[in-house]
């Protein structure tokens, strides 16, 4: 290379150009270096010890997995947030994608005011789902909640543990089924029309050239939107918080690890542990989506 | 693809198409009647909001929801006054602008190299950034919130003499989530333009910032504009970092104050109706005004080409 003189292609770079590109590169690097892999590693590191979150950071000790011990067997709320994070997953998977999914291939199919429909749907993607929990209230509140208004009953929706998972899910779904159908729509509007025609000439069924012909080359969509709905249910948290903190049947893992920095009591080897979980969990999903989007290149 | 196609206008007319052969069966009443059955559906929630927001709160209670009338615009401005939104729409410009224009800008400059450059590590590059885009950021809260706390900055930085209960502390925080995304959606963006719009450019000597400002930014305008409206509409919608970082109430931003029209004992639903409406409103002209952009915005990132 450096033998070269003359025009050596578009990739020549002077003195002033390297060091334009490494300051392109190196800013954004370290900002997310900082805030998000440095305490990624963090949460990691701390998990192992006892830090009181109080005392100099000199005064730490190893404890090897003690945390993760007492996490699992004197720590009340952590198998029921597993347990919530399981069926509030479970809800997403069964429930929310496959009916966004529906909804895609219903409004695909082509139908006079595909945009209102359409617009319908997708209408609560641009909400928080912190706005979300206070908009459902009105539905679910147990005085003045328009389900107990029709029906007599005097269940707090948002308060009684038995429901009110289930409360928080209806609304959550009402949001990620939205999503699913954009995302979906978009990956079918991209299927070749000619694959539909070729499988109509041979004489399939709408349902049959759906399954057997567009679901599977819709692959890397249809990965995606596994993995977005895997990544969202372990990340659920405004929603929740916004209904009570997480407390009361309502325990998530997101919330256990804020409950612990950021309440009375702060229990920092503890909560990294628990960050430490999600960060486990999460780091499979990234991996898989991390493939599926670089595939090409 | 040709320089001045606009991908971005392409998808989002794209959903709008007919498929080609359209409804096959012969019930083609059904389709129509269940998707408008779904929409009213979705709506409703939405609905019932807005329609409670104009409602007076001793009305309903008399009457009960399901019943008509009652309608005022007081709760408007009592939840404005309640909730102090004036200061809270100020604290959500002051985060979401900056933290929007400086994610974008070091979006670009992460994918310009990544695109126009065939580097061995780039790959691992964007795997970095977009991988940190995906992690739950209650995982990295307690190092990020000690570390904001042990980080002294000068007082015309923040009043609160720390990165913790200050806006600089979150911008960068929602920039350091957002920016993975960003760049992966721009980089494939700027790898569909032609290689050859930089021979001449580097033939005449200009230098890689000439290209970049010159040359790419200008191209990449759609995507940008997408984006925007993306990432606009997910920083003003941001709750759990300015939850958690900002401990001062009257800092926080629109979504994360919605909570003071709670009472402690008794909440007033038409209030936290109107208050949800003025809450919604930004983000709701948005969507409204921009869809198209919002939409591409959003699929670009999930789907290629």
């Amino acid at each position: 290379m450096a033998s070269k003189r003359k025009y050596r292609g578009i990739d020549q770079l002077s003195t002033r150009d390297k060091v334009v590109v490494s300051f392109m590169v190196i800013v954004p690097t370290l900002i997310v270096l900082w805030l998000v892999w440095l305490p990624a590693i963090g949460s990691v590191l701390l998990s192992f010890t006892n830090w009181d979150g109080i005392g100099p950071l000199s005064g730490i000790k190893s404890v090897g997995l003690q945390n993760y011990r007492d996490i699992a067997t004197i720590y009340p709320p952590f198998w029921p947030a597993i347990q919530h994070n399981l069926i509030w997953l479970a809800v997403m998977f069964l429930v929310a994608t496959p009916l966004g999914m529906l909804f895609a291939v219903l409004v695909d199919r082509g139908v006079a005011g595909t945009r209102f429909y359409q617009t319908s749907i997708y209408l609560p993607v641009v909400l928080s789902l912190a706005l979300i929990g206070f908009i459902w209230q009105l539905i679910y509140s147990r005085d003045q909640g328009l389900i107990n208004a029709i029906t007599g009953g005097t269940t707090d929706w948002y308060g009684d543990p038995n429901v009110n998972l289930w409360a928080a899910l209806v609304a959550a779904s009402w949001r990620h089924a939205g999503y699913i159908m954009l995302l979906y729509l978009a990956g079918l509007k991209g299927v070749d029309p000619s694959l539909r025609e070729a499988a109509k000439i041979d004489g399939a069924s709408e349902s049959q050239t759906f399954f057997k012909v567009v679901f599977p080359v819709m692959r890397p969509i249809n990965i995606i939107v596994l993995v977005v709905t895997f990544i969202e249910s372990l990340r659920a948290f405004d929603l929740v918080w916004v209904i009570n903190k997480g407390r009361n049947g309502l325990e998530l893992i997101s919330t256990l690890v804020t409950q612990n920095v950021v309440g009375e009591a702060s229990r920092i080897g503890f909560g990294s542990a628990l960050a430490t979980i999600m960060l486990l969990i999460s780091s499979v999903l990234v991996f898989v989506y991390l493939r599926i989007a670089m595939k090409e290149d | 693809m040709s320089v001045t196609a606009d991908p971005v206008q392409e998808r989002s007319e794209a959903l709008l198409k007919p498929r080609e052969g359209g409804p096959q069966s012969g019930r083609r009443w059904l389709l129509p009647v269940m998707l408008t059955l779904i929409s009213l559906i979705w709506l409703f929630p939405l609905l019932l909001a807005l329609v409670n927001s104009f409602r007076d709160y001793a009305f309903t209670a008399k009457n009960g929801y399901v019943s008509w009338g009652g309608f005022t615009f007081d709760n408007y401005t009592n939840a404005w006054q309640q909730a102090d939104f004036g200061l809270h729409f100020m604290n959500s410009a002051i985060i979401t602008i900056p933290a929007v224009i400086l994610t974008l800008f070091l979006s670009c400059c992460v994918a310009f190299v990544v695109a126009r450059f065939s580097y061995r590590f780039n790959l691992a590059l964007l795997g970095f950034f977009l991988a940190a885009n995906l992690l739950p950021p209650q995982a990295l809260l307690i190092p990020v919130y000690r570390m904001f706390r042990a980080i002294e900055v000068p007082l015309w930085i923040s009043d609160s003499g720390t990165l913790l209960n200050s806006f600089v502390g979150l911008i960068l925080v929602n920039m350091a989530f957002q920016i993975g995304f960003c760049a992966f959606v721009l980089s494939n963006y700027m790898k569909a333009l032609p290689k050859e719009l930089y021979e001449s450019a580097v033939i005449d000597g200009a230098s890689v910032s000439r290209q970049f400002f010159q040359i790419t930014l200008p191209l990449c305008r759609p995507a940008l504009a997408a984006l925007a409206v993306l990432q606009t509409t997910w920083i003003y919608n941001e709750f759990f970092w300015a939850t958690v970082l900002l401990q001062q109430g009257d800092k926080f931003p629109v979504t994360s104050s919605l909570n003071n029209l709670r009472g402690q004992f008794f909440t007033d639903n038409n209030l936290v109706a109107a208050g949800s409406m003025i809450v919604a409103i930004p983000t709701l002209v948005i969507f409204f005004v921009l869809q198209r952009h919002f939409v591409a915005g959003l699929t670009l990132g999930a789907t290629k080409g």
